[in-house]
């Protein structure tokens, strides 16, 4: 008699659970470059292929730029392709990063978060990802190792429905070398919730055609008189489909809810935050961290929440808009700056939160670049500062930096 | 938006003649042919046909005499340059009849 197979749980890195990921995906190409600190993640995959537990072609290549031209071939020609990189890495890429998601290619990268040089470092901060926040993908950010898992298996549920590709991002060294309990789907389960990927552009040598072909500025006829796209509506397309990535990344999280009896909050994930007059928004295992400040703050009598970004981009404007309505201070902490202004995320919350009428106030913060330790009292004391602020009615305050020791 | 009825998501094509669009309207000038000068039209297709062989938009079929594909030539001139003879003379095309070619 047939047993049917359990899920079990083991205790792995980030990375472990990034591989075991993209097995379970039955991805069909990986072309990946080692680089700390997601080399475990090609290092499994490539042991996968080799052992046979993985039917799929493993292309050794030279550099990443080479890791996502050959997926983004791949995927053309409708496989299911798997990259992974970090920092340096997927600055290289990035040509083919824009390239990917003008072309509609439904690849998934896992982007094992770090630092940009210079000067050199291999640790933690989000300054890469959040670079690339321009380029067209979608990019979820997981909070634990259990999430890095179920986020990738979602990715290419969402990536081929909307055809966008997804980067699923996770910290570096925090998550990817930190071994937490993850329950591994079993392969029974993955291929009921995510069926093989039907392409939507084949490039056939019996039907051959130009792809992505220099296009003009105007629409205009094709060769049987049709009229076709100019670069501003496919671009105008691209846009419309990273705003329907919104609902259907909602859709999916609850629809893997049913299937694995997890789900994540689909584009934002709160944490006592129904009741909070003070809001701290961020995004990955600072988020995460940000549950522990928050019990801090509660206990210290500020009623805290957290409500973390899960997806970024396309960015969740609505719930956060909906989820700051009864906060009086929302505290944002950014692992990244955009240079000469402020961190991402605490830019895009203003934006989203902008002409609403009155609103809470919004102070942002730069912590943990380069690896800098972000400790839970860091966080409840620059949220107990910007509380003082704001109850002294400073309405503006500059950005904060953690830990500076400048 | 009114080109939504070619139903592509990103940008494709298939190879055939005028795929980009008719390319002879990025001219400034045109080659003309002077058929009393040209080798392959005063041999009768059997010498020569240099413009032929350079023209690096293949809008020179290899016949006598010497025709060239306005809607997609693009004036470069490597035809007039390499013509041995002089057969082939730039011109301003401000100063053609016809303007050059119809665009749509």
């Amino acid at each position: 008699m047939a047993t049917v197979q359990q899920p079990e749980t083991s205790i792995i890195t980030g990375n472990e659970a990034m591989a075991l990921g993209a097995k379970l995906c039955r991805v069909q190409v990986i072309a990946a470059y080692p680089i700390t600190p997601q080399s475990q993640v090609t290092e499994n995959l490539s042991g996968f292929v080799e052992s046979g537990q993985l039917e799929a072609e493993y292309v050794t290549v030279e550099s990443e730029h080479s890791a996502l031209s050959v997926c983004i071939g791949a995927s053309t020609v409708g496989a299911r392709a798997f990259t992974a990189t970090s920092a340096n890495g997927l600055a290289y890429m990035c040509e083919l990063i824009h390239w990917a998601a003008g072309a509609r290619l439904p690849l998934v990268m896992g982007c094992v978060n770090r630092a940009m040089a210079a000067p050199w470092s291999v640790l933690n901060d989000q300054q890469d990802s959040m670079s690339q926040r321009d380029a067209g993908w979608i990019q979820i950010y997981a909070r634990n190792n259990q999430e890095i898992i179920d986020n990738l298996i979602q990715a290419y549920k969402i990536a081929e429905s909307v055809h966008v590709p997804v980067m699923v991002c996770y910290d570096g060294y925090i998550l990817s070398h930190t071994v937490m309990p993850v329950e591994v789907p079993t392969a029974e389960q993955v291929d009921a919730f995510l069926p093989s990927y039907t392409p939507h552009t084949i490039l056939d040598p019996a039907d051959p055609r130009n792809i992505n072909q220099v296009t003009l500025a105007d629409p205009r006829a094709n060769e049987v008189g049709e009229t076709c796209h100019g670069y501003m509506e496919l671009r105008y397309q691209l846009q419309e489909a990273l705003g329907n990535a919104r609902a259907r990344a909602v859709e999916v999280d609850e629809e893997y809810g049913r299937h694995f009896g997890r789900s994540w909050g689909g584009m934002t994930w709160g944490y006592k935050n129904e009741d909070a007059d003070v809001l701290l928004v961020a995004a990955g295992s600072i988020a995460s961290e940000a549950t522990v400040a928050v019990d801090a703050l509660r206990e210290a009598g500020c009623k805290a929440g957290v409500l973390a970004v899960r997806v970024y981009r396309p960015f969740p404007e609505r719930e956060l808009l909906e989820g700051t309505r009864n906060a009086k201070l929302v505290v944002v902490f950014d692992k990244s700056l955009s240079y000469g202004y402020q961190g991402p995320i605490c830019a895009d919350v203003k934006a989203a939160l902008y002409g609403t009428g009155g609103g809470p106030a919004v102070h942002g913060y730069i912590a943990g670049l380069g690896g800098r330790d972000v400790k839970t009292r860091e966080l409840v004391e620059a949220t107990q500062e910007s509380v003082r602020r704001v109850e002294a009615g400073e309405t503006h305050k500059e950005t904060g930096w953690i830990n500076c020791q400048f | 938006m009114g080109t939504r009825d070619c139903g592509h998501e990103s940008a494709m094509s298939k190879p055939s003649a005028g795929e980009a669009g008719h390319t002879g309207d990025w001219r400034t000038q045109r080659p003309v042919v002077d058929d009393a000068r040209c080798a392959a039209a005063k041999t009768e297709g059997a010498a020569c046909f240099r413009c032929w062989l350079y023209c690096p938009e293949a809008v020179i079929p290899r016949e006598a005499p010497i025709t060239i594909d306005l809607d997609y030539c693009k004036g470069c001139g490597i035809c007039a340059e390499e013509c041995p003879t002089d057969a082939i003379t730039m011109e301003s095309e401000a100063s053609a009849d016809d303007g050059g070619t119809e665009e749509d």
